[in-house]
């Protein structure tokens, strides 16, 4: 996700440190910009307005101008602008109150309300709860059928009494809960537009009924500029407690998110990257705002990496990263590895100064497996000394694995390309502040 | 009047709180400066119009101006509809000709990234050619999104058609193709096709999608007729990345942009129509069957610079 915002950012750095020093003038200029990059990523446009003026006052500051770095003054101003936009820390659900707690989920049609409740239900009962989800969009057809599907999928309750109010369900659905003693009830709601006033008084009312501690509302990541006045307006009518983006997982620049978040205020708890109920994550605007400046995230890799890799194979790849100790048989392991945590280009997009690289180099599961065959055709020298491989071998192995030269070719490529990134971080590494304009964010 | 405007200028009382619409904001202003265009500017953007067709657009404006112009006791006024009028020229080649679905029976297949609005496109548009006369039927070619042929066929069930469908997880192309084969023993005119959602930049779903034309390709070589993409007004500049790849993938030969009810005025389809020269058919104006109308270029302009309001 990001990824075009980052590499617009990555491209619009590198001009910016090159800049031996800094006038207003191309300050401005950088910022015009800026800005370009911003509404292209579908930042709202009163927001990015805010934006540019934000960083225009902080940099025309003296201190900038005559620094010794003031291209890396500026990104640090923009990295720090960014952060408050997409607020600081994570926040968690607050499930703190009597049980059950009821949790809401409100939203436009299809953003993708119905697949988070079966995202949440599973994510809860992995912390330990017992969610009831309940059925309350009584206007999509078979939109009950759907939740119960995904509740027999997951083995979750599912509450769908067959009444037609939906405040009536969910009143049953926490009287339910309380005979079943399940601590959490999440409560699937019916896709309306914000202008649509019956549909907004039907939510206030199941709200007055429930009180839930928990309105989530869910944005779809592809939105334009619209999204802040429909989230602006359930957060009036609603005032909802936090905020989660879906289709993450697609190709869009994600800008409506930072807006959402800009003008509601509210916490952005969870984004949605898949179709599959596991393709949930948690949300650290932190670490997001070093992702989207093209930084990368090394602390969501390496947690990802402990969730679904053991500890001390994560940490062999750290060390192989940072000595760049990496032969064919590793990039397979590797491949496999990171194949295990999740989409690939997502993980590879975390590691710092990869985005760019990565680019090109995408990585599907057909590839995967022409990988596999082709690294299983080589000799184990050849795997572990791949500049041995001249032109005969290639031929040799692309026989083998029934590939073209070409994708042996490229493979290779890819490695050395691996390889050389490692060293450069490795190196990174070993200098004090190294190339990067600021310390990594930690959490 | 269409429907269109009709929703435009219907619905309801008005909300301030929604904001001024950018027509009344604009009448206020008397002079072509700076202001203005910065104003225009931001109608534009804040639609989706995207900065580089905004760019376009504006420069195509300033050239009409000066072989055109406004009349001094209303400047603003004569500047958004000289403005109207270029977007409108930008998107009319896209009108393209009539419908290709004479064959009977035609194919009409359906795609679109995830809840775009093309299960309840299907049935505003099987509504509208059953009102044609023809005889339609549909197939439940979404296997993977939990309920989606059940979702198909109560809209089967509401308009009185037939739903042609599989198990859950049973592969698209093969429902894709019983249907086709079902339309042509049983002399439907028209079988729709909907598909799941599928994120355009996952190659192994687009390609699934290619299969589906594929088989579909062994019953007649020129099914399917056409091909729609159901966009969401809601969609900022991604939406040009979908049409481009869906375009390429699947062929598409028609837009539906869906959800225009709202106050997102779906200005990136200015860009794909500029772009990818694909005519835009039909715009979905709510969840009702009959909340479907033809496309129409001038009211779409007209459209752009006000949101409708509040639905009572
Ligand atoms: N307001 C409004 N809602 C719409 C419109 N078209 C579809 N919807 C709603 O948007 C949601 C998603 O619509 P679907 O037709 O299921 O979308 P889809 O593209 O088939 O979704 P998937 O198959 O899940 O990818 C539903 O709640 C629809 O009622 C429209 O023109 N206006
Ligand atoms: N690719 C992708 N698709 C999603 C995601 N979340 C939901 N969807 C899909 O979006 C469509 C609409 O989702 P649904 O949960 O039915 O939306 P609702 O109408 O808001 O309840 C479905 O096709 C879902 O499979 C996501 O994070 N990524
Ligand atoms: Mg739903
Ligand atoms: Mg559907």
């Amino acid at each position: 996700m990001f990824d075009q915002l980052t590499q617009s950012f990555e491209t619009f750095f590198r001009n910016l440190r090159g800049h031996g020093k800094l006038t207003e003038d191309n300050i401005k200029d950088s910022l015009r910009e800026v800005r370009r990059i911003l509404l292209e990523s579908d930042v709202n446009f009163k927001v990015v307005k805010d934006f540019i003026n934000n960083v225009q006052e902080k940099a025309a500051g003296q201190e900038v101008l005559r620094s010794i770095t003031p291209g890396q003054q500026v990104i640090k101003i923009i990295h720090d602008e960014l952060v408050r936009l997409l607020g600081e820390g994570f926040s968690r659900l607050d499930l703190s109150g009597m049980p059950p707690v009821p949790i809401m989920v409100v939203g436009l049609q299809g953003s993708g309300k119905t697949t988070l409740i079966a995202k949440l239900g599973l994510h809860l009962r992995r912390k330990g709860k017992f969610p009831l989800l309940a059925a309350a969009d009584v206007y999509r057809p078979a939109a009950i059928d759907q939740l119960q599907q995904l509740g027999r999928q997951l083995d979750l309750p599912v509450w769908a009494p067959g009444v037609k109010d939906p405040v009536d369900i969910c009143s049953g659905a926490m009287s339910e809960a309380r005979r079943t003693t399940r601590d959490v009830v999440l409560l699937d709601t019916a896709g309306r537009l914000h202008i649509d006033e019956p549909m907004m008084q039907e939510l206030e009312r199941i709200r007055d009924t429930l009180k839930p501690p928990e309105i989530l509302y869910i944005a779809d990541g592809m939105a334009g500029q619209d999204a802040v006045r429909a989230a602006s307006e359930f957060l009036e009518r609603l005032d909802f407690t936090g905020i989660v983006l879906t289709k993450l997982d697609g190709d869009a620049k994600g800008g409506a998110a930072l807006s959402i978040r800009a003008v509601t205020g509210k916490p952005i708890r969870f984004i949605g990257t898949g179709e599959k109920p596991d393709a949930l994550e948690e949300f650290h605007p932190d670490r997001m705002a070093s992702r989207i400046l093209g930084m990368g995230d090394i602390v969501s890799l390496v947690e990802k990496a402990q969730e679904s890799v053991d500890q001390e194979t994560a940490e062999k790849f750290a060390r192989k990263v940072a000595r760049a100790e990496f032969d064919l048989d590793d990039f397979l392991e590797q491949l496999r590895q990171l194949k295990k945590m999740g989409p690939l280009d997502e993980i590879l997009g975390m590691i710092p100064g990869l985005g760019k690289q990565m680019k090109g180099m995408q990585v599907d599961e057909r590839d995967m497996k022409r990988t596999e065959a082709i690294i299983c055709s080589m000799t184990p020298q050849e795997r572990h000394k791949p500049g041995m491989i001249n032109g005969s071998r290639r031929r040799r192995i692309a026989m083998g694995s029934g590939t073209r030269v070409q994708d042996v070719n490229q493979l290779l490529n890819q490695y050395e390309q691996i390889r050389n990134m490692m060293k450069r971080m490795g190196k990174m590494k070993g200098r004090t502040g190294g190339q990067f304009p600021f310390p990594m964010p930690k959490s | 009047m269409g429907l269109f405007s009709k929703l435009i200028n219907g619905l309801g009382k008005t909300r301030q709180r929604l904001g001024d619409s950018i027509r009344r904001v604009l009448s206020l202003h008397p002079r072509i400066d700076d202001t203005l265009w910065s104003q225009l500017e931001e109608a534009l953007i804040s639609a989706d119009a995207g900065v580089a067709t905004t760019a376009a657009l504006l420069a195509a404006l300033k050239e009409k101006l000066k072989h055109q112009p406004v009349e001094s006791d209303n400047v603003a006024e004569g500047v958004r509809l000289l403005l109207e009028e270029t977007i409108e020229e930008m998107i009319t080649p896209a009108i393209g000709n009539g419908l290709n679905l004479s064959a009977t029976p035609a194919v009409l297949l359906i795609v679109g990234v995830n809840g775009s609005g093309k299960t309840t496109s299907i049935a505003k548009l099987t509504r509208h050619f059953q009102q044609q006369g023809r005889k339609v039927l549909l197939a439940a070619a979404d296997t993977f999104r939990a309920a989606a042929s059940e979702q198909l066929i109560t809209w089967g069930d509401r308009l009185g058609v037939q739903v042609i469908s599989q198990k859950p997880g049973a592969d698209p192309a093969a429902v894709a193709f019983d249907a086709f084969q079902a339309a042509k023993a049983r002399a439907y005119d028209l079988l729709i096709v909907d598909t799941a959602g599928r994120l355009h930049n996952k190659d192994n779903l687009m390609q699934e999608l290619n299969k589906i034309g594929r088989v579909l390709k062994k019953i007649d070589s020129s099914a399917p007729h056409e091909v729609f993409l159901v966009l969401d007004a809601n969609t900022g500049q991604n939406m040009i990345q979908q049409a481009r790849v869906f375009q390429e993938i699947s062929g598409v030969t028609g837009l539906v942009l869906a959800k225009l009810d709202g106050t997102a005025r779906g200005g990136a389809v200015i860009s794909v129509c500029r772009e990818l020269s694909i005519p835009l058919r039909f715009i979905g104006l709510g969840e009702k069957p009959e909340d479907l109308a033809a496309f129409d270029p001038r009211e779409f302009a007209r459209g752009l610079f006000e949101a409708p309001e509040e639905k009572a």
